[in-house]
């Protein structure tokens, strides 16, 4: 049973921002609720104040910008993202990963902005959207900035979003020209025990460019730069002996941690495992999106 | 705590109720509109048996708050049917014996009334990927698989009832 609670609904986001700043630890921002209704109906949190973000205008919504950046409102549901033509067509990786997130009410209703804040590490899209370099725009009022994702994440469920501060956009900035990007995952659970993502670019049978981020199966998702360093540069042909290498690298940089989701060794064996076959499935997209 | 007034329309119904915050919305649903066919099961979203349909998405009732549904069409198990004529769904699901216990299967029927509303003529995988969300304990998924393509095909040829979901 959900403890009694009082419902904010701001006009503005610095409207929410005065509210949590008046109400301090006892607020809390609700979007899609599909992960604090949760957390509050088992009697893990409590919040006295839940401010409403689905009344701010402006804050749902995907749009491509002129330099071909995926503009996101942090309160758009995962299913407009999983079936908005311009995310399908232009980061299928994104739209492919959206369409497996949790299940069809979950996406109906839980929104790219709140997954990321609630920074719950058995989730999807922290992990692929790194391997964009993608940013978040964090508001309060007076103020705005704008971090790399991979900095929003500090630790299970935290942020370093400050008190009175608002997610309010994720941009996605295009990938080069001969490049693709893969999102794998496992799990036997609702959630997600592994998740892989990568990014690959191509130029004269070389990797101009390797990304790679892990979530899930340590406390925060992030990227995996040392493992990407074994890949950069590599002829393609090549690929095969760095990439154990890059997996066995990402696996132990990942933090792996036993839990309900299976064993630190089992994790780590399928960061390698699924850091092969996204890398594979890249190079592939890569060669096919140049058949065509 | 602040009482919310929201107007909403269920099953066709419209309805004008005061609800606080915290009051979810199949606690709104079975407790004060009576709709029992809204069942809950897992309550943390798995499972499905408490899915409805606001403005024709599917929700799950359990976790999902009463207040969300304001200004909106809610549609339950209990709108589907005319009297003893049932909606093609149903009649599929009859048909094809694809439920045993019945717990889950008001959730079942009203994710492939969305689904189908979405994708008239969707494939077995498709069938399979949208329908994750909704589990079943007794039967295992064959014959819901298979009552949910045999809908598809009844609602694509005319149907029999009146309402075509």
């Amino acid at each position: 049973m959900l403890r009694p609670f009082e419902l904010c609904e701001p006009a503005s986001v610095a409207e929410a921002s005065e509210l949590l700043l008046r109400h301090g630890e006892a607020a809390r921002i609700y979007a899609g609720g599909t992960e604090l209704i949760l957390a509050m109906k088992e009697g893990l949190i409590h919040y006295d104040y839940l401010v409403n973000v689905k009344t701010v205008p402006g804050l749902a919504g995907v749009r491509l910008d002129a330099d071909g950046s995926l503009r996101i409102g942090a309160a758009t549901p995962h299913r407009v993202l999983e079936r908005d033509p311009s995310v399908s067509e232009r980061f299928p990786a994104i739209a492919r990963m959206e369409a497996d997130v949790a299940n069809v009410r979950v996406r109906e209703v839980g929104t790219l902005g709140g997954n990321l804040c609630f920074a719950e590490p058995h989730a999807d899209p922290g992990a692929l959207l790194q391997v964009f370099d993608a940013t978040v725009r964090l508001e309060r009022k007076g103020g705005a900035r704008t971090i790399p994702l991979e900095r929003l994440f500090v630790g299970p469920f935290e942020t370093c979003l400050e008190g009175d501060e608002l997610l309010t956009e994720i941009v996605v900035p295009p990938l080069a020209p001969r490049s693709a990007a893969v999102y794998l995952k496992f799990g036997f659970l609702e959630r997600p025990s592994v998740g892989v993502g990568v990014a690959v670019t191509l130029a004269d049978g070389h990797v101009a460019d390797a990304r790679i981020a892990v979530g899930s199966v340590g406390p925060v998702p992030r990227r995996m730069r040392d493992a990407e360093a074994r890949l950069q540069d590599r002829p393609v042909a090549d690929s095969e002996a760095a990439l154990a290498e890059a997996g066995r690298i990402a696996a132990r940089a990942s933090d792996a941690i036993t839990d309900l989701h299976g064993s630190a060794e089992y994790k780590e064996h399928l960061v390698g495992v699924l850091l092969r076959r996204a890398f594979q499935a890249a190079l592939a997209a890569v060669a096919g999106s140049e058949r065509r | 705590m602040n009482a919310i007034p929201m107007s909403v329309t269920v099953n066709g119904e419209a309805h004008a109720l005061t609800v606080p915050p915290h009051e979810t919305l199949i606690e709104c649903l079975r407790d004060r509109l009576g709709l029992l066919g809204v069942k809950k099961s897992c309550d943390v979203q798995v499972c499905g048996a408490c899915t409805v349909l606001v403005d024709d998405r599917p929700v799950s009732a359990c976790t999902v708050l009463a207040f969300e549904a304001r200004g909106k069409h809610v549609r339950t198990i209990e709108g589907l049917a005319h009297g003893d004529d049932l909606h093609p769904v149903q009649e599929a699901f009859v048909e094809h014996g694809a439920l045993q216990c019945g717990f889950c299967t008001p959730g079942m029927i009203m994710a492939t009334v969305a689904l189908l509303a979405e994708n008239p003529s969707p494939t077995a995988d498709e069938v399979k990927h949208y329908m994750r969300g909704n589990i079943c304990r007794c039967t295992g998924y064959k014959r819901i698989v298979e009552a949910i393509l045999a809908a598809s095909e009844r609602l694509a040829t005319g149907p029999r009832t009146t309402d075509g979901g």
